[in-house]
């Protein structure tokens, strides 16, 4: 079965069903039912980052070198994770500048430079080609080690002819179906659908293949994985295999390999082509971001049980990157090593059509195009139709760019392993990285700092990693390897100033990062931008800005009839009238072109020839000035500013609004408090006129009436006497009330016993109760109770409430209880009384001044000689006890059923001194 | 208004991410015990792990978008 015939039956059988699917891919996608608008087609096109290099080599890195093989997935991984912010704005940038490659994009970037454009896609060419040639020799290999086990694959290249070589074949085919399915439009901007589908085919049956030998060798030649690895642990001479030792550079190595992983993923032209320029909707890059890095879990489980595996038993084929194949074929099985070869061919094919597509874009529209447009000749060439010499030169790049890889692989394919091509190619690509990247988020890179770091980025690549690989191969004299170059030590490519200690990438990526990094932005910090510079660096930076996107950037003239020759030069006449349709008006070829057509008309040439030549031409047919820098600068600016400028106002008239809210509150405050001042003064009034104008009245008549009898005259001077001290007595009330408001009430607070200071009190008002016919009971719990108080004012507050009670007991029977108790930490007075009580909603409003409680039953209180209220003793009550640190409040009276007010009073720490007595 | 929490949370993600497979964290898990290091088995564990909690958000953005 392993026979030539039935091998090549298969994998070419295999590419045929490629071709079927592309086919079938394009046909649905004319139908309008494209196959490949699903994020999970997506993801699965997205996987051709997994080469034949993943495929046979993980294995082999894995075997040599324990888990850095991860970090190749695992730095992807991170990249995906920042899909939704920074891959999504470099779709949104390539979807509206019409981006055909990373070339193109970084050309794009920096002012549409032609220069800059070539630069990238040379660096491209010699950091790719060599990565062809790696899965055109991984082909080559597999299809040996297939037929010739179990004898050794050893085969030389070189000496065989090329036609015995079935890679080169693969490679014809390959150039076939590229050229079939990867340039059907001129437009490289526009999906390739077909070839998409293909791709995602091709990332299913790598991951079938993979999976199905790794359940085979951890099932079938072992029972289980707890199986295999026990035996590995019992295996001296595989010790310390998958630990951190085993990785090359150690933790230095670890961390350059996975940002070396990060970077290669987004530069790399394929993974730029598939992740961006064939990405149908930005929004798939939410499912993708972890579909991908789950398919990388899964293509990456079975790698170190078949590492292990391999290395555990004689499997005839010393050459780790080879288990893949060897161990089912050890074992005498025949349908699974086939299924390997396919798996591996497929991983391969995906990574040659993805990335030859890449590089014949970049290749003709940055190195080739630009060189065309400048010889006169062709320019002014009356030649109708430019269209399919541009679809002509684009297939001749293919055709090269396959012949260099297959020619690299037969030249000097031997003396690499697997590995050490794709890592090479890895760090060249990252070269990209600070152009790019850098260029995406700082509006300041200019294009000599781009320029200069890629350069720079790209000798020291070539120089520490390139060259030593040429040595290697025996292309050049090793001893500069050792020695370093014209002998100086510090200039030995894998120890660049005598830096030692890091594994050979991260060593390169190191130093030529640093150059780059340096270089793009010192250089920037020191370069002036060009106009055109300055716009598209704004565009980029700000391509998420949501004011950009519906703005026309172009202020030139031009004519439509200039317009359409142009287009119809360079894109034919069917994409011409595409371009000019839904442009109803103006149909005289003499009229103007509006801007908003000018600009579709350069972003059509742009997909077609990239965006330096596309200027270049646009220029051409455009007077004026083509491009309204102004007015594009100052949209950006003004977006930004009045964005910000409504974030201040807003916090300012946040402000505003709080503080007037603050101002309205004090304000309604004042009112009140005023109202109440006029309340009072009018309330003070009253209370000070009623007793002086009966005093006055009293003393006209003493005055007038000389033979008033005697019994009268002693009766109205008594009047005249109460009168006035009841005046006194609210005048005293008055500005006690006035000191308490003010603050100015001074208590002399001292250790005193409640207990005795009520007795006193008591004594004090009993001759007047009695007098009253007010029958007063004093009830006291306790025998002690210390407190802190001032003596003189506790009595006034203690005669207030018993004189208060006694005024608004019952009118025939009137009687008031005093009763002190124990409460907690406090003691509580409370004084009660039987008369119709207060009602709830006034029990706080006794407290306020002036307030007097309307007595039922008329003024009978009056008749008995009870005194009415000021209306201020209560307040001037609340506020001493409230100084001494208690309360007082109106509650339900027990026993009584009246009014019944409480004090409670703090209990005094210290034990009171027994003998102290109240003074007054 | 939801765009911003969920940014806040990618980016946690993204540092949580970077925080386990480098070297501090990752150092503490090759400890060759019984002849074999864990390491390989903790880069799946948690490799798993991110891509769930990728998951997660990733789709619960979608829903609240």
């Amino acid at each position: 079965m392993r026979t030539d015939p039935v091998v090549l039956t298969v994998a070419f059988g295999y590419l045929a069903l490629l071709f079927v699917i592309a086919a079938w891919g394009d046909r649905r996608a004319e139908r309008g039912r494209s196959i490949i608008g699903s994020p999970t087609v997506y993801a699965l096109s997205i996987a051709v980052y997994c080469t034949a290099w993943t495929f046979y080599g993980s294995v082999g890195r894995a075997a040599e070198f324990g888990p850095s093989f991860l970090l190749i997935y695992l730095g992807p991984t991170l990249a995906m994770l920042m899909a939704p912010m920074m891959i999504r704005k470099m779709v949104r940038i390539a979807s509206a500048q019409r981006i055909t490659s990373i070339a193109d994009f970084i050309s794009a970037r920096y002012g549409k430079s032609s220069s800059l454009g070539a630069l990238v896609a040379i660096i491209a060419l010699i950091g790719i080609t060599p990565y062809i040639a790696l899965q055109l020799k991984a082909i080559t290999l597999s299809h040996a080690v297939l037929v010739n086990y179990p004898d050794a694959a050893d085969f030389r290249l070189a000496d065989e002819s090329f036609w015995v070589d079935k890679s080169f074949w693969v490679a014809l085919v390959l150039a076939v179906f590229i050229i079939l399915f990867g340039t059907r439009h001129l437009d490289a901007s526009e999906r390739h659908e077909g070839m998409v589908a293909a791709i995602a085919f091709e990332s299913l049956v790598k991951l079938v293949a993979f999976l199905t030998v790794g359940i085979f060798v951890v099932f079938v030649l072992f029972n289980g994985p707890g199986d295999l690895f026990r035996q590995v642990a019992e295996a001296p001479e595989l010790t310390g295999v998958l630990g951190l030792d085993a990785v090359p550079g150690g933790a230095i190595g670890w961390v350059g390999t996975l940002v070396l992983a990060f970077l290669a993923f987004l530069t790399l032209p394929r993974q730029f082509q598939v992740l961006v320029v064939e990405n149908v909707d930005e929004r798939h890059l939410e499912r993708a971001s972890w579909l991908f890095p789950l398919y990388l879990v899964a293509i990456n489980l079975f790698v170190i049980p078949i590492a292990m595996a391999g290395l555990l038993l004689p499997v005839g084929n010393s050459d780790p990157d080879s288990f893949v194949l060897t161990l089912p074929l050890s074992a005498g099985i025949e349908g699974i090593p086939l299924l390997v070869f396919i798996g591996g061919l497929s991983a391969a094919t995906g990574m040659v059509i993805v990335e030859t597509i890449a590089l014949s874009t970049m290749v003709s529209n940055q190195l080739i195009m630009p060189l065309l447009l400048r010889s006169k000749r062709l320019h002014l060439s009356s030649q109708g139709e430019l269209a399919g010499w541009l679809l002509g030169i684009r297939r001749v790049a293919i055709v090269l760019i396959l012949l260099l890889g297959y020619l690299y692989h037969a030249l000097i394919g031997d003396s690499y392993s697997l590995v050490t091509i794709g890592l090479v190619s890895f760090v060249g690509a990252a070269q990209f990285a600070p152009a790019m990247l850098i260029g995406m988020y700082w509006r300041g890179a200019t294009l000599a700092g781009a320029t200069l770091g890629l350069l720079a980025g790209f000798f020291i690549w070539f120089y520490t990693l390139l060259l030593p690989g040429f040595a290697q191969s025996g292309w050049l004299e090793a001893t500069f390897l050792e020695q370093g170059l014209l002998g100086q030590a510090w200039l030995r490519p894998y120890a660049l100033f005598g830096l030692e200690g890091f594994d050979i990438y991260s060593h390169s990526l190191m130093w030529s990062l640093l150059a780059n990094v340096g270089l793009l932005v010192g250089v920037s910090l020191f370069t002036r931008q060009t106009p055109v510079e300055q716009t598209q660096a704004a565009l980029f930076t700000e391509a998420m800005n949501p004011g950009l996107q519906h703005t026309s950037l172009w202020r030139g003239q031009t004519t439509r009839g200039e317009l359409q020759s142009l287009l119809n030069r360079y894109l034919g006449a069917t994409a011409t009238a595409r371009i000019l349709a839904d442009q109803h008006s103006n149909p005289a070829a003499d009229a103007p072109a509006p801007p908003a057509l000018i600009a579709r008309a350069e972003q059509a040439l742009s997909g077609a020839l990239g965006s330096a030549s596309a200027r270049v031409l646009i220029n051409s047919v455009v007077r004026g000035e083509a491009l309204d820098l102004e007015s594009i600068l100052s949209i950006l600016d003004t977006t930004s500013q009045t964005l910000e400028y409504n974030r201040r106002l807003e916090q300012k008239s946040e402000e505003l609004a709080r503080i007037g809210e603050e101002l309205r509150a004090a304000n309604e405050r004042l009112r009140e408090l005023d109202r109440l001042k006029d309340e009072f003064v009018a309330m003070v009034s009253h209370e000070l006129r009623t007793p002086l104008t009966s005093i006055r009245a009293f003393a006209e008549i003493l005055r007038d009436g000389k033979d008033l009898p005697e019994e009268k005259r002693v009766h109205f001077l008594e009047v005249v006497v109460l009168e006035s001290q009841r005046l006194s007595r609210l005048i005293e009330e008055i500005l006690d009330l006035a000191r308490l408001e003010s603050g100015r009430l001074t208590l002399s607070p001292q250790q005193l016993d409640l207990v005795a200071l009520i007795r006193h009190s008591v004594d004090a008002v009993h001759r007047l109760q009695e007098d009253r016919g007010v029958s007063l009971e004093v009830d006291l719990d306790i025998e002690e109770a210390p407190i802190i108080g001032d003596p003189d004012r506790l009595e006034q507050v203690i005669i207030n409430l018993l004189d208060n009670a006694g005024k608004f007991a019952d009118d025939d029977t009137p009687r008031v209880r005093l009763h002190l108790a124990r409460h907690k930490q406090s003691f509580r007075m409370s004084v009660e009384d039987n008369g119709p009580g207060i009602d709830l909603d006034e029990r706080e409003r006794v407290f306020e001044k002036f307030h007097q409680i309307k007595r039922f039953g008329g003024s009978s209180g009056k008749a008995r000689g009870r005194p009415r209220g000021s209306g201020l003793g209560l307040p001037i009550s609340r506020g001493i006890v409230a100084h001494l640190g208690g309360r007082l409040w109106v509650d339900d009276a027990p026993t009584l059923h009246g009014a019944c007010l409480v004090m409670e009073l703090p209990e005094a720490l210290e034990v009171a001194e027994p003998e102290r007595q109240p003074t007054k | 208004m939801n765009a911003a929490p969920s940014r806040a949370k990618l980016m946690a993600l993204i540092g949580l991410a970077l925080l386990l497979f480098s070297p501090p964290l990752v150092l503490i898990f090759d400890r060759p015990e019984s002849g074999l290091s864990w390491l390989p088995l903790y880069l799946f564990v948690v490799w798993l792990l991110v891509i769930g909690l990728t998951a997660w958000l990733m789709e619960h953005r979608r829903e609240e978008n």
